[in-house]
């Protein structure tokens, strides 16, 4: 086939972009040439609308081994023990097929993990679905969730904590997110830059056969209604060879046989081998002829663009691809000796002796385009004034009631019931918390994993909604008694090319780069999803933060559940009262509008600090940060949890009783104290200059306040607990 | 007391299982699934997991492998060989135990702690036991036990049900079946009760800090009537 500029444009690359490379390379590519230039300078790979910002971000710390621009970002958390960890997304395949799309999105999490060198301990998933009236939601969601059911519980790694909304604008375009964080020893990492020539290039894992071809520039482009046709783009997941896979990998990784390690993901063959070469500054030549491939008469353009699942790609020392292949064998696994590492700093493809195509490195990596897009700052909506006659009308157990069943709010038993939350013997809090926590295996050291999202509040106003979900990961890692450490995001916006997603990108990342700033909570991982649009309908601005923290004596962890009756339970920061933007307002006022609540850095620090200090001086005996709901939500959490009831303090002041239990105002925690302690949290409070409220005490089997709400914990839990299963039984 | 984990590829409990017989005091060794032989053992263990991706059917083609001759070979001689959750499925595809292991009744995976309740103390993994009912905790697509009525008639009058599905104070009734398993049951020995295949994962509860700590009960009695 000739190559045009209309060929160009089918491969998703816009004219300007094929005129650069027809100049930089001094002629017209050939079909297979042009095949990895699209695959390397589409969004997904190249960052291209999104690089200038990233720049930016917060990356740097003590705790920080490995920031961004690895397979997964690493920390340190003592003893030799490292963390490393990455979320990234899986939004545009999920659509097209859940199970596979979803399932596949775990798998290749899990692959940039241990390729690393670590052992799998942990994931997690932030999935966002259509409103539930949506004639899709129900499938979607229910192939998702057995699609990463499916792949993860086969692996044998426990599923600890995730997050599922719905809202309307993901109708036409689905979310799956998934997180991976793995165990090292932090002498013992691998990274993916190849060193030394001549060295061999060995592919290891699964044959290579046609699926997933332009699947990294499917997701680099907005869905139309012929969608259904793109589904041959979606990969085909097979977890048992990603278990034989990691088995192999972490064998091999045992001695010092391997110089470099990158995992085929997206793009394939192709950019994990320009990657390896391009970090290392060489080049390096592949013999196509010798990929194990699954099908007959694979064309090279075809085995560079393949997203078959399960495959690695390996710089090996000289004379270890003997040793390295019994290991393979072992497990069953395919090994071939593809290439070598070469001085060329060119890409050198050979088929059935030929040369296919030959690029220099630095034409896709460093030179793929970057852009400046224009975006559009969003304005802070103004605040709204509510007609506090209005709320007299409403009951508050009516509005608790109502609130607790919300689709967001409601509990997803139904969902992690389906995932193994409890291989690997280590799980100490299973999904349903703040965080969800497991122990370092062998020690005293456990570590907490919490993902988070609110696009609600990014979509009012990108900056402060930024800001709010990395306090909000910060507050959730605290509330299970962990010291935060470091983050990994999922941007997940709609068309870059437009001002206005492009604006919330902007805001959204400066929003996260401050706060992460600020409380030394550096993101080390990421990755950004454009384009999730469906016929010019973009979703929400939904940046997923990822968060780690660490326990260093597992007996101090917390729990939200109410533990003992006749201890107190105080409110930990201070309520003004804000309803913009809140469920309250949604779900009882309908009432889309106002601002989100306002970010306090210095009050999310010094009352997160505040916290964390409690836990370890023993003094409380459960924690949960308030958030979507606001207080009275949080505290029917806790009544629900620990099948114990409250009896609420008569409010103190003027306040408004709707604004003060239902506000989504920040830096907030509710706290129990057995009354011994009560001495000792009072000094510690008053030492940091930190506003509390005694809300009530642990008692009895209902949640009480004054004439207005008295409501037996079972009735409050038959609310929470069923509003799923019954949708999806429905 | 010497034990032995067989590990096939897809197996994925069997670190758990190592863990937990070592604690509490086995002398435990690791087998691969290509290994002709297996070490002199008291207890052979069959893990949880999903042996060669669970194709074809679950335990099927584990139940082909080189090593399982041997294990059928202990067990006919008598010694102890337990099964938990694939390691069930196993057996069953041996021909070891009876019946079929069949996708759970809701077609979902379920990952819960669940009750079970002891039917059977005639043997070397539950005698004196001090509780009747256990918590334990589940986790499988595919534990929905099914039989023959011949098969179940002779499984109830030999007493070779060993544990089944229930509710917190024993009773057995649908509302504590987690799966559709016929009569309830979580798990059954073969003839000579020395082989017991359980869905439920007693490596997952052993200490406070878990689900819950009731199997450590249930290895502390298989080393106490070995004493």
């Amino acid at each position: 086939m000739e190559v045009t500029e209309e060929v160009a444009i089918d491969h998703g690359l816009k004219k300007e972009e094929f005129s650069k490379i027809c100049e930089l390379l001094k002629r017209t590519p050939n079909l297979t040439e042009l095949a990895i230039f699209s695959a390397m300078w589409n969004e997904h790979c190249s960052y291209k609308s999104s690089r200038k910002h990233l720049k930016k971000m917060h990356t740097k710390g003590k705790q920080v081994i490995q920031g961004p621009g690895e397979n997964a970002g690493v920390i340190d958390i003592g003893d030799d023990d490292a963390i490393v960890f990455k979320i990234e997304s899986h939004n545009h395949p999920s659509f097209i097929e859940p199970y596979q799309g979803a399932a596949t999105g775990v798998g290749g999490i899990m692959r940039d993990v241990f390729t690393m060198g670590a052992r799998p301990i942990a994931n997690l998933n932030s999935i966002h679905f259509g409103s539930p009236q949506h004639k899709k939601t129900r499938n979607l969601l229910r192939g998702v969730v057995k699609g990463i059911g499916g792949y993860g519980n086969c692996i044998g790694v426990p599923t600890i904590a995730g997050q599922t909304t719905f809202d309307e604008s993901y109708n036409g375009n689905i979310l799956v997110n998934a997180m991976t964080l793995g165990l090292v020893n932090k002498n013992k990492i691998f990274y993916s830059k190849a060193a030394g020539l001549d060295k061999p290039v060995i592919y290891v894992g699964s044959k290579t056969g046609r699926d997933g071809i332009h699947g990294a520039s499917m997701a680099s482009a907005t869905f139309d209604d012929k969608i259904e046709e793109k589904k041959p783009t979606v990969q085909v997941g097979d977890p048992f060879t990603e278990k034989l896979l990691l088995e192999a990998c972490l064998e091999l990784m045992a001695d010092n046989s391997i110089i470099a390690i990158q995992d085929m993901g997206a793009a394939g063959l192709t950019s994990s081998s320009v990657e390896m070469a391009s970090k290392g500054n060489l080049g390096i030549e592949l013999n196509l002829s010798e990929v194990p491939c699954r099908e007959e008469k694979m064309t090279p353009y075809e085995i560079m663009l393949s997203e078959s699942q399960e495959r690695m790609l390996i710089v090996l020392e000289k004379g270890k691809e003997e040793h390295a292949k019994k290991i393979f064998d072992k497990w069953n696994l395919d090994f071939a000796v593809i290439g070598k590492t070469t001085n060329s700093k060119k890409i050198k493809l050979i088929f059935d002796s030929k040369k296919v195509a030959e690029i220099p490195i630095d034409l896709l990596a460093e030179n793929a385009p970057i852009y400046d897009r224009p975006w559009k700052k969003t304005k802070l909506p103004q605040k709204l004034k509510f007609d506090k006659d209005e709320f007299k009308s409403l009951k508050l157990s009516d509005c608790l009631k109502k609130i607790l069943s919300n689709s967001n709010i409601s509990d997803k038993k139904w969902i992690w019931d389906q995932y193994d939350h409890t291989v690997m013997g280590d799980t100490i809090q299973k999904p349903g918390g703040d965080a969800g926590v497991v122990r370092v295996h062998g020690t005293n050291k456990a570590v907490a994993a919490s993902v988070d999202s609110s696009a609600l509040y990014c979509f009012s106003h990108p900056l402060t909604g930024g800001k709010q979900i990395v306090c909000e990961s910060y507050r959730n890692l605290i509330s299970v008694g962990a010291k935060p450490i470091a983050i990994t995001n999922c941007l997940n916006f709609g068309n870059p090319e437009k001002e206005k997603n492009m604006g919330e990108f902007v805001e959204c990342v400066e929003g996260i780069t401050e706060a992460s700033k600020y409380l030394d909570f550096p993101v080390v991982s990421g990755n950004v999803s454009f384009y999730n649009e469906t016929k010019d309908k973009g979703i929400k601005p939904t940046p997923t933060i990822g968060g780690v923290g660490l326990i260093s004596d597992y007996q101090q962890m917390l729990t939200m559940d109410f533990k003992t009756e006749g201890n107190l339970v105080y409110v930990i920061g201070k309520t003004d009262g804000h309803l913009d933007q809140s469920i309250f307002a949604r779900e009882l006022l309908n009432e889309k509008k106002g601002p989100p609540p306002t970010v306090n850095l210095f009050n999310e620090k010094n009352i997160g600090e505040t916290v964390l200090d409690l836990s370890r001086k023993n003094l409380i005996v459960s924690c949960h940060d308030v958030s979507l709901g606001g207080i009275l939500t949080a505290v029917s959490k806790m009544c629900i949890k620990g099948k114990k009831g409250i009896t609420i303090n008569t409010l103190k002041g003027l306040t408004n009783k709707y604004e003060y239990f239902f506000g989504e105002d920040q830096a907030r925690y509710i706290i129990e104290i057995p009354k011994a302690s009560l001495k000792k949290v009072n000094d510690i409070l008053n030492k940091y200059s930190v506003h509390f409220d005694e809300l009530g005490t642990v008692n009895g089997q209902s949640i009480v306040y004054k004439d207005d709400i008295n409501l037996p914990i079972e009735e409050l839990a038959d609310a929470h607990k069923y509003w799923l299963k019954k949708y999806m039984d429905s | 007391m010497r034990s032995s984990v067989i590990i096939f590829p897809g197996s994925n409990c069997d670190r758990d299982m190592d863990v937990a017989l070592k604690k509490f005091g086995f002398k435990n060794q690791m087998v691969w699934h290509n290994d002709q032989s297996i070490p002199k053992s008291d207890l052979i263990v069959l893990p949880g997991g999903f042996s060669y991706g669970d194709y074809l059917r679950c335990g099927s083609i584990a139940s082909k492998s080189k090593i399982i001759k041997s294990v059928i070979d202990f067990a006919n001689s008598g010694g102890l060989v337990l099964g938990i959750c694939n390691g069930f499925q196993i057996l069953t595809e041996t021909g070891l135990l009876n019946g079929i292991l069949q996708q759970n009744k809701f077609l979902n995976f379920i990952c819960s702690n669940v009750y079970v309740k002891v039917k059977d103390k005639q043997n070397k993994y539950f005698k004196d036991l001090k509780k009747d009912v256990l918590e334990l905790h589940i986790a499988h697509n595919e534990g929905n036990y099914f039989c023959s009525d011949d098969e179940l008639k002779s499984l109830e009058d030999n007493n070779q049900i060993a544990v089944t599905y229930c509710g917190v104070d024993g009773t057995e009734n649908e509302k504590a079946n987690p799966n559709g398993a016929i009569k309830n049951i979580a798990g059954i020995f073969n003839k000579n009760k020395n082989v017991l295949g359980m869905m439920p994962h007693p490596e997952r509860m052993i200490d406070k800090y878990l689900s819950g700590e009731d199997g450590s009960l249930f290895f502390k009695n298989i080393l106490d009537n070995f004493k």
